[in-house]
Formats: structure tokens, sequence, C-alpha cells
């Protein structure tokens, strides 16, 4: 299945003058053939663009949600290649991102990684790990089979790497709405706000790290934001494991109509 | 600061530990060539958010590594708290079974039992001049853990020690003795409960708390800065062997053993020696109960002699990894060594040949540990053993050398519930 790509799905949404919904979920996690159904969930619910994890073993950059949903990714046999097969069939038009680690695809060959990933239908790249320094050969490997590569901006990030991160950056920019690993919280700290004011970019700017309700992501959409990306919240109704599908679209569903009210 | 407080730490002409620029003293061209770099080793592989903590940190080293007062103060602490020097002792018997002059480098005497406190009193003080309130750690059997919990109590600072729960049921002594000096123990109950979840753990609260916390990593490992700070608060141990095996011997040692984990013992003792390529440098890893792998664990901690280049904890490295490049659980009898990656420099070391990398299993550690004890009256600690252990096979070998230097790293009174257990009691 054609699926769009991640600046035509901006350009599309902005035209509307909305705001996209990046939702998050770990790939395998309870199982490959879940996950197709979960997507579809959440794409019915309003997503319009889906973060698939990789499961690492050793997330630092996530909270104890994500680690645990990478754990029972992996004893259920996620591994390289049906991550590659799973992504193939899943039968919808939404763009598609890729999170993981750098390891996974150091250790499985960068350039054929990306190589797979391109051919499999994803067309973005996130390595929460890998900082603009050390990401040369990512980045010319993305750049020859047409992925892009996107770099998360945190409130601690200074204005000397802000700009060295907006040279290289595509997609979309991933700004950590706080310090911290991901994971739901209560409220959208004010550095978001001074975080979005302070990078100018051309790039669509996508606010994640502790965004679980339709107001939270109102607030944020309203703080200047053009994507609001959520995961934990969804990781933790595929934990629970009841009437996931219901709740994923539900939440997905509230989530979306905060932005488009805050549009 | 008041003057009578810098009075109480006067300049030397001389230190304990010098914290010498590599640049300055190594002229090997691959060394350190790009920031953090060996080779294609090292470098900074850590969350955004972490790369301004990392730049204030080098910068904060680059200031008071060569500051007088800095390195007055430490060496104060080297020396009156932690009780450097540390002998460089003659191990009659032991020489008399292998036929070389055998001397043990005895870090079994530093403050808390082993090398560890080196690390962790320089990178506290450091954590102090540059501001911080509050340290972090990750600890395996708890020996680092124990080290950074003297050094906090110390220096007055707020004092965090990630531990796995598995280790802190296995060690549940070292974690009271830290509790004992103020340190709140938090056991990690993700992945595989060990020390690298530690690390990640630690890691997640240093990603929190970035503004008022030093992360005080316990080995040569991790992302750059710290393989370079933990490497030259270590170094201190190597200085000393150098100085001293001149005053005992009037020559240069034939080789030099310790035993790796992360490495801290290892290039602590090694890197002043780097440049006297005449000397052989061994590091002898933990080789567990053989050097295989299951699906899901290695059974040994092997990663020079076996692992493969890989990211772990920040740094590019040798790494016990499957092949979708998911980290395996390692696998020691000495909880100190029981880590899935090791020190990029001392990867880089040891694929350059500089560094010879072999391997002492559990077995013939835990005999090496029986033999020191009853020919010398020292028991060392489980990791400590690893490299004696190697005395017995590069003997056999013929490789051993006329003057021959072992880091003997730490005491063994940790270990001897394991020990005894082993054994199936007394």
């Amino acid at each position: 299945m054609d699926r769009q790509k991640i600046s035509e799905r901006f350009s599309e949404l902005r035209g509307r003058k909305e705001g996209a919904l990046i939702c998050y979920v770990m790939a395998g996690d309870p199982s490959a053939e879940k996950t197709e159904e979960i997507v579809k969930a959440l794409v019915n619910g309003g997503a319009d663009i889906i973060e698939l994890g990789f499961p690492f073993s050793d997330p630092v950059a996530d909270g104890p949600t994500i680690q645990v949903a990478g754990q029972r990714a992996l004893s259920a046999g996620m591994d390289t290649q049906r991550y590659f097969e799973l992504i193939k069939t899943l039968d919808v038009g939404v763009p598609l991102v890729c999170m993981t680690y750098y390891n996974p695809v150091f250790r499985y060959g960068v350039e054929k990684f990306v190589e797979k990933a391109a051919d499999a239908g994803i067309s973005g790249l996130i390595v929460p790990d890998i900082p603009v320094e050390e990401a040369a050969d990512l980045k010319s490997s993305c750049e020859k089979h047409g992925l892009d590569l996107i770099f998360l901006i945190a409130p601690t990030t200074t204005e000397g790497r802000v700009r060295k991160i907006l040279e290289r950056g595509s997609g979309f920019l991933y700004l950590v709405s706080r310090l911290g690993v991901t994971g739901a919280r209560e409220d959208v700290s004010s550095s978001t706000r001074e975080l979005l004011s302070r990078v100018e970019t051309g790039l669509p700017k996508a606010v994640g790290f502790g965004i679980s309700t339709g107001k939270q992501a109102a607030e944020v959409r309203e703080a200047g934001a053009d994507a609001v990306i959520v995961g934990s919240a969804f990781v933790k109704i595929i934990e629970e494991g009841k009437d996931v599908n219901e709740r994923l679209e539900a939440l997905a569903s509230e989530l979306k109509s905060g932005i488009r009210r805050a549009s | 600061m008041t003057e009578t407080e810098i009075s109480e730490f006067p300049a030397k002409n001389s230190y304990l530990n010098e914290l010498t620029d590599s640049k300055k003293n190594l002229k090997n061209e691959q060394m350190d060539q790009i920031k953090g770099k060996y080779g294609k080793y090292g470098g900074q592989y850590v969350p955004e958010v972490l790369m301004p903590a990392l730049e204030e940190l080098e910068e904060g080293y680059e200031r008071y590594k060569n500051d007088p007062e800095f390195l007055a103060e430490l060496d104060h602490y080297l020396q009156d708290f932690a009780g450097r020097k540390t002998p460089l002792y003659f191990a009659r018997n032991l020489s008399k079974k292998y036929g070389s002059k055998i001397y043990l480098k005895r870090e079994d005497l530093v403050h808390g039992g082993a090398h560890k406190l080196n690390n962790a009193i320089g990178q506290a003080l450091l954590a102090k001049y540059m501001g911080k309130t509050r340290l972090i750690a990750e600890t395996g059997a708890g020996q680092h853990g124990t080290a950074t919990a003297m050094a906090g109590a110390n220096l007055g600072l707020e004092t965090i020690v990630y531990m796995g729960a598995k280790d802190v049921k296995r060690q549940q002594m070292n974690a009271y003795r830290m509790e004992l000096m103020g340190t709140k123990v938090v056991p990690v109950e993700t992945g595989s409960r060990t020390l690298k979840d530690a690390i990640n753990e630690a890691f997640r609260d240093w990603v929190t708390n970035v503004g008022s916390t030093h992360y005080l990593m316990g080995s040569v490992v991790g992302p750059h800065p710290y393989p370079v700070i933990v490497r030259d608060f270590q170094s201190v141990i190597g200085r000393e062997v150098k100085e001293q095996i001149l005053q005992k011997e009037g020559r240069m040692p034939d080789s030099i053993i310790a035993c790796a984990g992360g490495g801290s013992n290892a290039m602590g003792i090694f890197y002043p020696f780097i440049e006297d390529k005449e000397i052989k440098l061994i590091a002898v890893e933990a080789g567990g109960k053989s050097l295989k792998c299951t699906e899901k664990a290695a059974l040994h901690s092997a990663s020079l002699c076996a692992g493969e280049e890989g990211i772990l904890h920040g740094a590019r490295t040798k790494v016990l990894q499957d092949k979708n490049g998911q980290i395996l659980e390692s696998e020691s009898v000495s909880a100190g060594l029981d880590y899935s990656g090791v020190g990029p420099e001392l990867a880089y070391l040891s694929e350059s040949g500089r560094v010879t990398a072999r391997y002492a299993t559990d077995d013939e550690a835990v005999e090496a540990f029986h033999e020191l004890s009853r020919l010398e009256g020292i028991i060392p600690a489980l990791e400590s053993s690893h490299a004696l252990a190697y005395l017995k096979k590069s003997s056999e070998a013929g490789e051993l050398g006329e003057v021959v230097v072992v880091n003997l790293s730490g005491r063994g009174d940790k270990d001897l519930e394991t020990v005894l257990n082993l054994r199936g009691g007394i």
C-alpha cells in the first residue's frame, strides 16, 4: 500500500491549518498480529503519523512503561526481520516512523538497516541515543534512501547545538517537552512554551514526552506545536490489555479533537 | 572560598595524582585524536538532553584538573582519607611458586577495600567544585556504590546509588554499608535487575535532574569524557607503581597484569606505562563458566575476548550482544566483572595490540583466590583473583617474564559468602 511521506502529511495538514497527532507504540507488543490491529485503531482514531518502536534491551531514554513494552516485544520474538515484515504488511496510508536505539541499527549494518526500512515503507527514523555529532553515517544512508532522520531537541539544548541540529534534521523536529524520560505526566511544562518559541525552523515542530490527554494536546498545540507526540499513554492501555483497540481509538480521537480545537 | 580554606590545601610541587594530560604525554597519534575517540571506539552516544551536561562536565574537568587548589585537595583525600600511597608488595611465596619476581600493587588496602575510591573521591570533589549538590551512581556488587557513599558523606553531597534488585539481595551488607553513610540505595527492578539496568536507571535520573546532579560513573565506560576522567583519577595506581618498582628493582617490570570488567583498575595501572612498549600489559577478563553464549545470555563477561563492536551506555566499544543488537546478560562469579561491555579505550588498546586480552574462568579465579590466601596471607577480591589466575596460565606457557606486577584491585572479605557457598558451606 502506498504510504504518505512525512512532508506530504504535514503540508496537507497545514493546508487545513490543522495540527498532527503522532502516536507511538512498540512493534510486537504484545505480538506482531496485535500490532497490526493496534495501528489500525490509532489511525481510525485520528493518528496522522505512526511511530513504531523497535525494541532494544537497554533503552536509556525511555521510562519504565516503554522499557517494559520492549521487553514484552522481545519475549514475543520481535527481531529485525520480523519488524520489517510487519511494517510491510501494515495496511495503513499514514507515514510510518521507526524509533529505536543505535545499537540494533549499528549491529544490523547502518546502510542495510536504512535500506530495508525504506523498502518496507518507513519514511522516517528516530534514534534517541545518537546526537548529531555521531550521526554522519546514519544521515548519509538516510539521504541515499530517502528517509527523514528526525532529531530531538531538549530544554537543555544550547543555541549552538540547536543550529547544528537544524542543519541536519529533516521530516520534523522532536522537541522534548521537559527533562526526563518518556512517560505520561500531569502537566505540560512551561519549558515547552519556551522551547517552542526559541527554536526557529521551517520544519514542523512536534512536542513529546509526558502528554496523555486531549487537554494537554490542545495546550501544546496552542503553544505553537505543529504536532503532538503521545506514546506511553497508548502503551499503558496495551499493557493493561482490556478493550485495547476501542480504548486506543478513543484516546487517539480525544487527543486529535484536542489538537483540532486548538488549531 | 575564604583564605583559611585555601591554605588548608596549599599547592605543592608534586601530587600523588597529577591527572596528566594524555595529549602532552602520549605521542601515539591515534590516541584521543578526536574528542573522546580511540580509533573507532568511544564517542558520545547519549540522548540529546545529556549532551550539554557532558559538555559542562568536560569543561569542568579541563578547568580543574590543572588547578593547584583542586589537586592539593585531591591529594589530601588520597593520602589521609583513602590511605595512599598503597604498597607495592613483593610476594615472596607466590614468586617462589611461579619462578618470577611477583609484586602486588595493594589497592586492597585503599579505604573501602578496593581501588574504587581513587575515582569516587576525585569525581565527587570535581562535582563539588562544579557546584553540584547531588551525586548519583550505579553499582554492581556495591564496591563503587560504597566508594561513592564514602566520598558523598565526607564531602557533604546528597548521594543516591542505583543497584539492581538482584544485586541488592545478593549484597545486602554492601547496601547496608551505603545506607550507614547516609546514601539512599534504590533497587532497580527493570531488565535483568543487575548492573547494566542500574546504569540505565542512573542515566534516567541524570536526564531528569541534570542541573543539580553529577553522575559519578564507576568505570572507564560510558560517553566521553567519562573514560578519560575515570582513567585519569585511577592513573595514580600506575604512577605509584612506576616509582616503586624503580626503587625496588631498579628497572621496569616485564609485564603488568590486571583484571578487567569495565576496566578501571586495568586502565589505572596500565595508562602510565602505555608508551613503554616493551612492557607487556595484560587485561584478564571474566571467563565465567565458558566463553559461550545461550540465546539470551553470555556465560561469561569477556567483552574484549569474545564481544563484538557495538554501542552500549554511551560509547562504541566491544559488547556482548546477539545478532539483533540486543545486549546479552553477562555472567561471572565476581560481581565486579559481571558487565556486558568494556571501556572504549581498552577495546582500542586491545585491538591495536598494545594490551593483551586474556580470560580466567570462575574455577580458575576461585583457585587463585585460595592460593593467595594460603601463600601470602592476603585474601584477594574475586575480581583481582582473575588477574592472579593468569599467573598460573602464563607461567605454564613460559610467558610470565622476570619481574611481574599484578594489580590487587580489592580485598576479598566481601566475597567470603560467595566462596563459602561454592564449596557448600563450612
